[in-house]
């Protein structure tokens, strides 16, 4: 016992020193490193910005009133532009918007209120997350088998491919949101003697909206960029559309097939088409950001 | 006589009062509802594994195998083999895991680390996001215009200096697995680099504090603390971003070159199962769409295995750090 002598002070290990100097080794990795890192952060943002660049001076350089309102040229011809284009990728993100929100919601609101722990909301969810990194022609093919083998190419069946992409992130965006709604307010609700349906209807959608919103514009921009799911489900056509169940261009058809033509004029509404794309995407990604942030 | 102070609950404009048989009929009709749109997602994924799994039954009996391991694709002679697209299909995502997979978690890092002010991070973070809003096309589009044009006085120095590596082995004609692997590597950064940035955030902010009260410079921490306990949410984003990889199409069937051929050069054209669909459905005859069906299954069950097993490790991650058992 009494060789421990709790007067004296520890004798500290002598190769280990608390001094710091600027040129050591460790020092000098540190330093390495965060000049790699910075590198990296650099480096990884140059993509985006050229994408950008590109795209404001091949498109913006074609983006006129012509290429917003006339039909594709054909071949050799000059001028042109891609209206019939953009109304076909808003009509088919419309309808798989209609298809998709509702069912999603519904299964959002079983998910997080009516049965979060039943083996039935362990599985949806399960595969929810499994469909958000599903191969997008994949849902392309469904669609084809399902659809096209009997009906033929049309803008429903575009919107159906969609509308299987565009679910799982409603299903799982919506059911964070609702899970989000303090108890107290469930609790109060169902305290003053409201159905489940009630409490849903007009406590849980309410107080979530703003996240399902988010939610829902973000599917919505995903989904408007697609492109290889519409491939062999919508095909391409060369005119506005007369009614749903006829094959319809799609803005992101439209570049693919332009993208490989030999002809400048092709190449340049290509771009020009990127540009709307981008942009239409762009457009709900910061509504989804406007609304995320107006939540508390 | 005393007012009875329940009297005019019972009137018709009453305020409360328990829920009537029209409540409990629309409580229970709308539950479901709800339950069947639940089941519905999960049915979905059985029925289009049903759908392609049927149109493909005709061409599984037919080629059986040796479908996965025939390397010639030929509609005339009706010869179905998917050897050079598995190893396409493989390659360029292996190859954008490695690019994409070192800038996603270098730039979770920068991000998470205090390298830059919070509120900068925040600006970059969105610049981060907006790379993944950008459609597959538009980065095809960028790829052939901009990067092969960029790539070829490389890939010809490369060739002619270190020809007799192998992966330099061929010359760059145009499309090929370096720009379609190069462009891929951008499109997984953003899953990559967000999933590696949830990973930190879980980190309690002691863990760090503690090591930097040791004496640890900023990168003894960061190595040896950080991503060691990060390691698994890491292991997790590199597999996602592995199984978007496989699946990506459009960008990879502009930039790959549609060459059904295995070579280990990083300049010769390939193929992957992805942009093989996409260049060979829209003209198909029928036996051809049930071949094409047999690819999909493969390109299906690929992209589960590894979705399933990032999962997984996702959630054994989660469960690490919130203690739930």
């Amino acid at each position: 016992m009494s060789d421990i002598d709790l007067t004296s002070r520890p004798q500290a290990l002598p190769r280990l020193s608390l001094e710091r100097r600027p040129f050591e080794l460790r020092a000098l990795t540190s330093g390495l490193l965060t000049g790699l890192t910075w590198g990296i952060a650099i480096l990884g943002s140059i993509p985006l910005f050229s994408v950008i660049i590109m795209l404001v001076t091949e498109g913006g350089a074609r983006l006129d009133i012509e290429a917003l309102t006339a039909l594709p040229p054909a071949g050799f011809e000059m001028g042109g532009g891609f209206a019939n284009a953009i109304v076909g990728t808003l009509v088919m993100v419309a309808i798989a918007t209609v298809i998709s929100v509702p069912i999603g919601l519904l299964a959002a609101i079983y998910l997080a209120i009516l049965d979060p722990y039943s083996p039935l909301a362990g599985t949806a969810r399960f595969v929810a997350k499994t469909l958000t990194g599903f191969p997008s022609i994949l849902a392309g093919v469904f669609t084809y088998a399902v659809l096209v083998i009997n009906f033929g190419y049309s803008a429903v069946a575009g919107g159906v491919a969609l509308a299987v992409l565009m679910l799982p992130t409603v299903v799982l965006a919506a059911e964070e949101s609702m899970k989000q709604v303090p108890q107290k307010m469930t609790d109060a609700a169902y305290g003053m003697g409201c159905t489940r349906a009630q409490v849903i209807w007009k406590v849980v959608l309410p107080t979530g909206l703003p996240g399902i919103l988010t939610g829902v514009m973000l599917a919505v921009a995903g989904a408007a960029g697609e492109s290889a799911p519409l491939l062999f489900t919508a095909l391409f056509s060369n005119y506005f559309m007369s009614e749903l169940m006829e094959p319809t261009a799609s803005l992101s058809i439209l570049i693919y097939n332009f993208s490989s033509m030999p002809f400048d004029n092709q190449i340049e509404l290509a771009w020009a088409a990127s540009l709307v794309l981008v942009l239409i995407v762009l457009v709900f990604n910061i509504l989804a950001r406007l609304i995320g942030q107006s939540k508390v | 006589m005393a007012v009875n102070p329940f009297q005019h609950a019972d009137s018709a404009s009453r305020v409360s009062g328990p829920p009537s048989g029209g409540d409990y009929l629309a409580d229970s009709i709308f539950r479901i509802i709800a339950l069947s749109c639940a089941a519905l997602i999960v049915v979905l994924i059985l029925y289009i594994l049903w759908e392609i799994g049927g149109l493909a039954l005709p061409a599984m009996a037919q080629h059986g195998l040796s479908f996965v391991s025939g390397t010639t694709w030929n509609v005339g002679t009706q010869e179905f083999g998917v050897l050079p697209e598995i190893w396409g299909t493989l390659y360029s995502s292996f190859l954008a895991l490695i690019l994409g997979g070192t800038f996603g978690v270098g730039i979770a890092i920068f991000l998470t680390q205090d390298f830059i002010h919070a509120r900068l991070a925040a600006v970059f973070r969105t610049i981060v996001e907006l790379l993944a809003a950008i459609p597959s096309v538009v980065y095809g589009l960028w790829g052939i215009y901009v990067v092969i044009p960029m790539l070829r006085p490389v890939a010809d120095w490369l060739h002619s200096e270190l020809g007799f590596i192998p992966i330099f082995g061929t010359e760059l004609s145009g499309p090929g697995m370096a720009p379609a692997a190069l462009v891929l590597a951008i499109m997984i950064l953003p899953t990559v680099a967000a999933i590696t940035v949830d990973a930190f955030r879980r980190i309690p902010y002691k863990v760090k504090e503690a090591a930097y009260g040791m004496g640890t410079t900023r990168w003894e921490a960061i190595l040896k603390v950080m991503l060691p306990t990060a390691s698994s949410g890491i292991l997790a984003a590199l597999v996602l971003g592995f199984g978007r990889a496989l699946g990506e199409t459009m960008a990879l069937a502009m930039l790959i070159g549609n060459s059904n051929q295995i070579n280990l050069s990083l300049f010769a054209p390939a193929n992957t199962l992805a942009s093989l669909l996409a260049s060979s459905f829209p003209e198909a005859g029928q036996i051809e769409v049930q071949a094409l069906m047999y690819a999909a299954v493969v390109l299906l069950l690929i992209t589960l295995i590894v979705n399933i097993v990032g999962l997984g490790i996702q959630q054994y991650t989660v469960r690490k750090f919130e203690g739930k058992a």
